[in-house]
C-alpha cells in the first residue's frame, strides 16, 4: 500500500545505510565461538545469512559515528536523564534487596535497556497504554507508577501497586494505564492488541475522541518472543484493522541462555513488519535520542489512525536474565562492548557537550533519585504484609461468582467468608 | 435455541454500546450456527468482528479490550478450538483481576458449542468444561433450553466476571416459546426440571434430555426422580442441590464429560463434603467413556450416557 511504503522507506533507508545496502554482513567465526565449549551440539554454521545488524556481530567495534542527533530541549534532556537514572538505580536497589532477602522469586532486571523504556514511554500521555513482560519494573516507573508502589509490590506488601498479589512479573496500574506485567512471553501482546482495539472502538463506535487522536498502546517484548505465534497473529490483526499500537522489540540478543541467532531463522526482526504490511524499523536501542525519534514517528502514526509499526531496538541487558541466572554464556567482549554504550553515560556526555546542563545539575538529579529510591525502600519496609483476609478479595470482580452455599445465601454475604478457604 | 441466543445478543448490544462480538465468521457469515445472523448489518463490522484464525490472540485481544472498558463476547466456532486459547483463558481471563490487585475487570463472555455431536469426530466433540473448571476467577454456565440460553447469555454479558457459556452442538435447533418481556437467568442458580421425592438426578446441557427420557421410563416403572439441571458448572448451586439431597437421600450425576476429572468428579466431591450425612447411598456418577470420540455411529453412541443406562443406575441406587 502506498502509505505504508512511503513511511517504510523513510524508516528503512537509514537501516540499509547502516548495513551497507545490499551487501550482507557475513556471520563472523568469532561469534560462533561464543558457544560454550562443553556444549554437545556444534555451533551453527551460518555462512551467508544476513546477521542481525548489530555492531558486535558485524565486527564493528566502535559505535556508529554519532549521526546528527535530533534537537532536544534542556527540559526534555533532563527529563530523559532523570527517568533513565531512576530506572537504573531502582534496579540496582532491587538486586541489593533480593540478596538481603527482601524480595523473592524471579526478578528480571532492566539495567542497560533504559533508553528503550525512557525513549518511548516519556512520549506518552496518561490515556495511552503500556503492556510489558516480566521485565517490567522500569516500564512501570517510566509510565509514572511511583517507585514506592513498585518497591512495595516487590516486597510483597499490601501497599504495592497490586496489593502484593502480582509481584515482580505482574506490575499493573489502572491510573497509569499499565496493563501488566506478564510471565509467559507473548501473552501480553494480544492484551495490548485488545487495548488498541478498544481505543479504535472508542473512537469509531462510541464516538469518544481524544483531542490528539487515538489513544496509543505500546507493547514491549523481547527477541525470543518474536519466534512465538502470538507475535505473528497480533502483527496480522493489528495491521488488518489499523490498530493504534506500536510493537517494540527489545532485542537484547539473548533469551535466557538462547542466543537470538541460534533461535531465529532470519534474525532481522524489523523485516517481519513489512511481511505483514506495516513499517519495520531498526534502531540503536542504547541511544535514547535515536529511540525517541523513531518512537515519535511510530506513536504519531498510530495516533493518526495509520496503524501499527514494528520497532526493533538493539539493546543489551547488563545483568543476567534474572537474579537466578549465572550469566555464563555471554562473552566478556560482547558485554564490554555494550557497557561502553551505556545509555545513561552517553546521554550525560551529550548533555554536557551540548551545554544543556552542567555536571553539577546532573549530579543533583542523581542525588534526588538516590533519595527517591531510598525512600521507596523505607516505605516498602515499613508497609504491612497483606492480611489473611485479603486472600479471596479479588478473585472475582463480582464476588457472587463464589456461588450460593448450602444455606441458600451467596457465600460472599457471609462476613466470615474471606477468613475461610477458597474451596467452594 | 440459536435464535434465543441471537435475541440475547441483539438486546444486550442495543442496550449497551460497549458490548461487541469477536470470533471467526461471526460477521459476514452470520456465525457457523447462525447465532449472529444479521448482526454485522445491524451493528457494524467493528462491533461484530470477523477475526482471522487465531484463537489465542483474539481471545487475548478480548481480554485487553475488556480491561479497557469494552464487554466483548468471544465466540469459539467450536468450543474445542478454544484449547488454542488456553493460555489467555487461564492466565489472563481468570487471573488478571487478581494479580492486578483488583484494578482491572475482565467482563468478557466466552461462548461456543461443544459436546458430542453426530459423528463429528474426536476433535469436534470435546467437553472443555472439565478442562477449564480449575481456572480460578472464571464462572462457567451451560445452557440447555432456548429459555435458559437467552437468560444465561444476557446475565453473562452483564456480569463483571469472566463467564464461559457452554452451548451444545445438538441443541441449537430446539424450539420453545419464550417470554416477550425481558428476563435474565441467575448465573449461579440451578434449575428444577422435574420435582420428585425418591432420587436426585443432577445433569446439564444435552444430558438433560437423556435424563428426561429416562425419567419417563422410570415414572412408568413407578419411580419418582427429581431432575435438576445444574446450569452453573462453576460455582455449583449447593443450595438447590442440597435441598434436593436432604429430601431424597440419593443422588445420581449424569454428565457428558469424561469420567476422569469431569464436572461430575467435582460435583460428587462437593456433595460428599457438604451432604454426607444426608446420603443413604453412595453418590453415583454416569459419565462419558475416557475415549476420544469415535466417528462410527455405534461407537459414538456407546461413548456417551444413554437413557437405558440412566434407568438402570436409578434402579440400582433405589434398591
Amino acid at each position: 500500500m502506498a502509505a505504508a511504503s512511503f513511511t517504510a522507506a523513510k524508516f528503512l533507508a537509514p537501516v540499509a545505510a547502516r548495513s551497507g545496502g545490499d551487501k550482507a554482513p557475513s556471520f563472523p567465526a568469532a561469534a560462533a565461538a561464543s558457544m560454550r565449549p562443553l556444549r554437545r551440539r556444534p555451533a551453527p554454521r551460518l555462512s551467508s545469512v544476513l546477521a542481525v545488524s548489530s555492531d558486535v556481530l558485524a565486527g564493528n567495534k566502535a559505535a556508529p559515528a554519532a549521526a546528527a542527533h535530533p534537537a532536544v530541549t534542556r527540559e526534555e534532556a533532563l527529563e530523559l536523564y532523570e527517568d533513565m537514572v531512576l530506572g537504573r538505580n531502582f534496579e540496582d536497589m532491587c538486586a541489593q534487596m533480593y540478596y538481603r532477602g527482601k524480595m523473592f522469586g524471579f526478578v528480571h532486571l532492566y539495567n542497560g535497556q533504559e533508553a528503550v523504556s525512557t525513549g518511548f514511554i516519556k512520549l506518552l500521555n496518561q490515556p495511552d497504554c503500556v503492556v510489558s513482560t516480566y521485565r517490567d519494573h522500569v516500564h512501570a516507573l517510566s509510565k509514572g507508577v511511583p517507585a514506592r508502589s513498585v518497591m512495595a509490590e516487590l516486597f510483597g506488601k499490601a501497599t504495592g501497586c497490586c496489593r502484593g498479589q502480582g509481584g515482580s512479573m505482574h506490575m499493573f496500574s489502572e491510573p497509569h494505564n499499565l496493563l501488566g506485567g506478564f510471565a509467559f512471553i507473548g501473552e501480553g501482546i494480544p492484551v495490548a492488541t485488545g487495548a488498541a482495539f478498544a481505543a479504535k472502538y472508542r473512537h469509531e463506535v462510541l464516538k469518544q475522541s481524544g483531542p490528539d487522536g487515538l489513544d496509543v498502546t505500546l507493547a514491549f517484548f523481547g527477541d525470543g518472543t518474536c519466534n512465538n505465534g502470538q507475535f505473528f497473529e497480533c502483527l496480522n490483526m493489528a495491521q488488518l484493522w489499523k490498530l493504534p499500537i506500536v510493537f517494540v522489540v527489545e532485542n537484547n540478543l539473548w533469551a535466557i541462555g538462547m542466543s537470538h541467532l541460534r533461535a531465529t531463522s532470519d534474525p532481522e526482526i524489523w523485516k517481519k513488519g513489512p511481511a505483514f504490511g506495516m513499517p519495520g524499523v531498526h534502531v540503536d536501542g542504547m541511544d535514547v535520542l535515536k529511540v525517541r525519534e523513531v518512537a515519535k514517528e511510530a506513536i504519531d502514526r498510530a495516533r493518526r489512525g495509520e496503524g501499527p509499526t514494528l520497532v526493533e531496538c538493539e539493546t543489551y541487558r547488563f545483568r543476567g536474565h534474572s537474579l537466578a541466572d549465572p550469566d555464563e554464556l555471554r562473552r566478556p567482549d560482547e558485554k564490554s562492548h555494550y557497557a561502553a554504550r551505556d545509555p545513561i553515560t552517553s546521554l550525560k556526555k551529550y548533555i554536557i557537550e551540548q551545554n544543556l546542563a552542567s555536571e553539577a545539575e546532573l549530579k543533583s538529579i542523581e542525588k534526588k533519585i538516590d533519595d527517591v529510591v531510598e525512600e521507596a525502600v523505607e516505605f516498602a519496609d515499613a508497609s504491612p504484609l497483606p492480611p489473611r483476609s485479603q486472600l479471596l478479595e479479588n478473585v472475582f470482580a463480582d464476588p457472587k461468582g463464589f456461588g450460593i452455599g448450602p444455606d441458600g445465601k451467596y457465600r460472599c454475604e457471609d462476613p466470615k467468608f474471606t477468613q475461610g478457604t477458597a474451596q467452594v | 435455541m440459536f435464535e434465543a441466543l441471537r435475541e440475547a445478543m441483539i438486546e444486550e448490544m442495543t442496550l449497551d454500546p460497549t458490548v461487541c462480538m469477536i470470533g471467526e465468521d461471526v460477521g459476514d457469515y452470520g456465525g457457523s450456527y447462525k447465532v449472529s445472523k444479521g448482526l454485522a448489518e445491524m451493528f457494524g463490522d467493528l462491533r461484530v468482528l470477523d477475526t482471522p484464525i487465531a484463537e489465542n490472540s483474539f481471545t487475548g485481544m478480548g481480554v485487553g479490550a475488556a480491561m479497557k472498558g469494552l464487554r466483548p463476547v468471544v465466540e469459539g466456532m467450536n468450543m474445542g478450538f478454544l484449547l488454542l486459547a488456553y493460555n489467555q483463558i487461564s492466565n489472563n481471563c481468570g487471573m488478571l483481576h487478581y494479580t492486578s490487585g483488583g484494578q482491572f475487570k475482565i467482563p468478557i463472555v466466552i461462548r461456543g458449542p461443544g459436546g458430542v455431536g453426530r459423528q463429528l469426530g474426536a476433535e469436534h466433540s470435546q467437553r472443555l468444561e472439565s478442562y477449564f473448571q480449575s481456572i480460578p476467577g472464571l464462572q462457567m454456565v451451560a445452557c440447555s433450553t432456548p429459555y435458559n440460553a437467552k437468560g444465561l447469555l444476557k446475565a453473562a454479558i452483564r456480569s463483571e466476571n469472566p463467564v464461559v457459556v457452554f452451548e451444545h452442538v445438538l441443541l441449537y435447533n430446539l424450539k420453545e416459546k419464550i417470554p416477550d418481556e425481558e428476563y435474565i437467568c441467575c448465573l449461579e442458580e440451578a434449575e428444577m426440571v422435574r420435582p420428585g421425592s425418591q432420587v436426585t438426578i443432577l445433569t446439564y446441557s444435552r444430558m438433560r434430555y437423556h435424563v428426561m427420557q429416562a425419567a419417563k421410563t422410570l415414572v412408568n416403572k413407578g419411580y419418582d426422580p427429581e431432575v435438576i439441571d445444574i446450569r452453573s458448572l462453576k460455582p455449583f448451586d449447593l443450595h438447590t442441590i442440597g435441598k434436593s439431597i436432604k429430601k431424597t437421600h440419593r443422588v445420581l450425576v449424569v454428565e457428558e464429560c469424561m469420567r476422569t476429572g469431569g464436572i461430575g468428579a467435582s460435583l460428587r466431591s462437593a456433595i460428599i463434603d457438604n451432604f454426607w450425612d444426608d446420603l443413604d447411598a453412595p453418590p453415583t456418577c454416569l459419565s462419558s467413556q475416557d475415549v476420544p470420540t469415535p466417528y462410527a455411529a455405534t461407537l459414538e453412541d456407546a461413548t456417551v450416557v444413554q437413557p437405558a443406562q440412566i434407568v438402570a443406575a436409578v434402579e440400582q441406587i433405589c434398591q
